[in-house]
């Protein structure tokens, strides 16, 4: 029942920032408002990718480099589903109000989007994760390779020319929303026994098979809810971008990520999300040096390196020993706890 | 509990709160330096870093003289126009923050930008939304100007490349069987090949085979070994100079000794200096041509010359023809409109009729692209790459 409320509560809440940001940035007097807003949405969707990609990579130390791949398949399956489906979805559900027809074209593109993406993990994890060591990293690069050329090739979604004409679906609230999901699942998921599992198999892989843990299905497990966030994500950026194009979806954008997590502290959510956030709005900031941007920019992100090898929150958690100690004496309702703690009401039960 | 992790934290932020100042610091600086009440600001977004970054440096430098030239013969309406210029590293989504920054943190009054379609398509819709007039100095892709009726273009649009070098395949150089070539992942490339394809057929040659390869791509040689096979007496290939440049090497050292033909993305310096003398006798069709007598286009030469002299790329390419003209252009229609508001601009700039600009006579149709001649030049490159484009004709539209 709390946890119930809980939810209510951060749609609440986020659906009353999202009509305050729109009151106040997009059509209220801040005049660069559109402009912050835009960063905000865009740091969302980089929170989704890095949370995810950060139970592969920081959480169960499978070191995979095709995020954006995953990111791609999401965007691309999602815009054909309101693309091309979105007038018949509209029609079937004519009895309600445009607004909620909207949500109903954007749920249904996120749900094709997740199941296209966790479709797609199984295909690439299944045999890359049987082996240990680089093969991951190889095949997932490979994979964003693949489904990149793919869609230059498929002219339904546009190939070279880019996917024009996407309808406007997505904003702050179903960013956050998503966010604070990615957040809460990745954070219960740790605090489970399949979490214990992944973090054992990032110890010491033979160590953990010796206890008895099917070492394949959970790296597997792990690695497909990492791509179906990423799937999310790429909805949502999707319909709030309305044009998609390759250029996004480059290596390029797959090692940003990884930046994002290793920069924020591999393994620790927070820090992807804080890592996800600086990397957004750092080469924003640095707007003001012209040229010299991508260099300072650069220069940043080494200097974090050297004098935080470990990243900037390293594996701690901010709030870890509550966690932990609620995580393993009650073994109820830490789903709703974390809702909690994301949107700083911290329940003092 | 927050207390035993706050230690290890404060090193971690320290480097960040640098960072946050250091932003804050620049953030500041800008602000000074924009909002002057005697001038008119005016953005330019384009890839001044990235695989494309000739593009939006020659654009830039193109733009940054025809608004000095401007400023020195006393600026537009009393007041003087000043360009803020933002990078978007050749990336569509980039390409739209940059935009929205443009217009609405720094309210310019109108957007310059971009050289290539796909990043242009990205920010369009961000003018359109706003109603800040885009002009697009270089994208040919039809669809940038269909976004809406603030997004102008200074150049022709693809299909019309296409039917230049058609033309001039079966006129001049009286082909019959061509192979075309086109780069799979450029939206331009598809275009033009698309287009060429169209009006070759029309006029009564053949295409002897059609294939691709992907921007990007190192070997060529199982294409042109599929070409060979089919023993054209032309290859239209409108791809990017990178591309073209390894291609016409790979294509001599095959024995493929035909003419190769192309459109304006093999305009760079780089295009000599990576195919070398592989590349003589090709020809491409572009926007203007150094060698044009024209008296405007002389003095824009000279000038650039003088500008950017010592530079690596003292010689203006296309893109820097274009971008001078799209703000000259744009100064035109404030003057005309006596207004620097939004809206009047943009009805200022859709009756711009016979502008004479560097790259030629330009009018702007009903679907807000410009009408105006295309030339086609001939490549020639010594033994040591230095080369040179020989102006071959004018056509018409």
């Amino acid at each position: 029942m709390k946890r119930i409320l809980y939810i209510f509560g951060v749609i609440g809440v986020l659906a009353l920032l999202q009509w305050g940001l729109t009151a106040v940035l997009l059509d209220g007097p801040v005049r660069q408002g559109p402009y912050y807003y835009q960063i905000l949405v865009l740091a969302g969707i980089n929170i989704i990718l890095a949370v995810s990609l950060n139970l592969t990579n920081g959480i169960a130390g499978q070191f995979s480099i095709g995020h954006a791949g995953f990111f791609a398949v999401g965007a691309y399956v999602a815009a054909s589903v309101s693309y091309y489906g979105g007038s018949a979805i509209r029609a079937a559900v004519s009895f309600i109000p445009p607004m909620g027809q909207d949500a109903v074209v954007l749920l249904i593109a996120l749900a094709a989007a997740a199941l296209a993406t966790a479709l797609a993990g199984l295909i690439v994890g299944i045999p890359s994760l049987r082996l240990r060591g680089d093969y991951l990293a190889i095949v997932t690069l490979g994979f964003g390779e693949i489904i990149r050329v793919l869609i230059l090739n498929i002219d339904a979604v546009g190939g070279a020319r880019g996917f024009s004409g996407i309808p406007k679906l997505s904003n702050f609230f179903w960013v956050y929303l998503m966010a604070v999901a990615t957040v809460v699942t990745v954070w219960n998921l740790v605090r489970s026994t399949y979490g214990r599992a992944f973090l054992a198999i990032r110890e010491n892989e033979i160590a953990a098979q010796a206890m008895g843990i099917d070492v394949t299905r959970h790296k597997v497990l792990a690695f497909v809810i990492g791509s179906m966030f990423a799937g999310m994500a790429g909805c949502l950026f999707g319909h709030y971008t309305m044009y998609l194009h390759t250029n996004s979806f480059t290596f390029v954008k797959s090692f940003e990520i990884i930046i994002m997590i290793a920069i924020g502290g591999l393994g620790s959510i927070e820090g992807a999300v804080l890592g996800a956030v600086l990397l957004t709005v750092l080469p924003e900031a640095f707007r003001g040096f012209d040229s010299y941007r991508m260099i300072i920019y650069s220069l940043a992100l080494i200097l974090i390196m050297i004098y935080r090898p470990q990243g900037i929150l390293g594996q701690k958690s901010l709030f870890g020993k509550k966690r932990r100690k609620s995580a393993t004496i009650d073994a109820g309702p830490t789903g709703a706890k974390s809702v909690a703690a994301e949107t700083g009401v911290a329940g003092k039960q | 509990m927050f207390l035993s992790n706050m230690k290890s934290l404060r090193t971690g932020i320290i480097p960040v709160l640098a960072m946050v100042l250091l932003a804050g610091l620049s953030a500041c600086n800008k602000k000074d330096a924009g909002s002057a009440d005697n001038e008119i600001l005016i953005g330019h977004y384009g890839s001044l870093t990235g695989a494309t970054a000739t593009f939006g440096q020659s654009a830039q430098k193109g733009i940054e003289m025809a608004v000095d030239a401007i400023n020195a013969s006393g600026g537009v309406l009393g007041k003087k126009l000043k360009v803020l210029v933002e990078d978007d590293q050749g990336n569509p989504i980039e390409a739209q923050t940059a935009v929205t920054k443009l217009i609405n943190k720094d309210r310019v009054v109108a957007v310059l930008g971009e050289i290539a379609s796909s990043n242009s398509l990205a920010a369009a819709p961000v003018a359109q939304q706003n109603r800040i007039p885009m002009i697009s100095p270089g994208s040919t892709n039809p669809k940038v100007t269909a976004v809406g009726d603030y997004i102008f273009r200074v150049c022709f649009i693809d299909p019309f490349q296409g039917l230049v070098m058609a033309k001039f395949a079966t006129n001049t150089l009286k082909l019959k069987n061509v192979a075309v070539l086109r780069d799979i992942k450029s939206d331009y490339s598809v275009g033009l090949a698309n287009f060429f394809v169209e009006n070759f057929t029309k006029m009564g040659g053949t295409i002897v085979t059609d294939i691709s390869y992907s921007q990007g791509d190192k070997d060529f040689t199982a294409q042109l070994t599929a070409i060979k096979a089919k023993n054209p007496d032309g290859i239209f290939v409108p791809g990017y100079y990178t591309e073209v440049g390894l291609l016409a090497r790979q294509a001599r050292k095959l024995g493929i000794k035909v003419t190769l033909l192309g459109g304006d993305g093999w305009d760079s310096s780089k295009l000599w200096e990576i195919g070398g003398d592989a590349l003589n006798g090709c020809y491409y069709s572009n926007h203007y041509s150094v060698d044009d007598p024209s008296p405007i286009l002389q003095k824009f030469v000279a000038d650039y010359k003088a500008k950017y002299k010592g530079t690596s790329d003292s010689i203006p390419d296309a893109m820097a023809a274009l971008g001078y003209d799209a703000a000259l252009i744009l100064a035109d229609a404030m003057k005309r409109a006596n207004s620097t508001r939004p809206d009047s601009v943009r009805d200022a700039l859709a009756q711009t009729k016979g502008f004479m600009g560097v790259t030629g006579n330009t009018t702007l149709d009903e679907n807000r692209n410009a009408v105006k001649p295309a030339v086609v030049l001939e490549v020639v490159v010594d033994a040591k790459g230095n080369g040179k484009n020989v102006f071959k004709e004018t056509v018409s539209p």
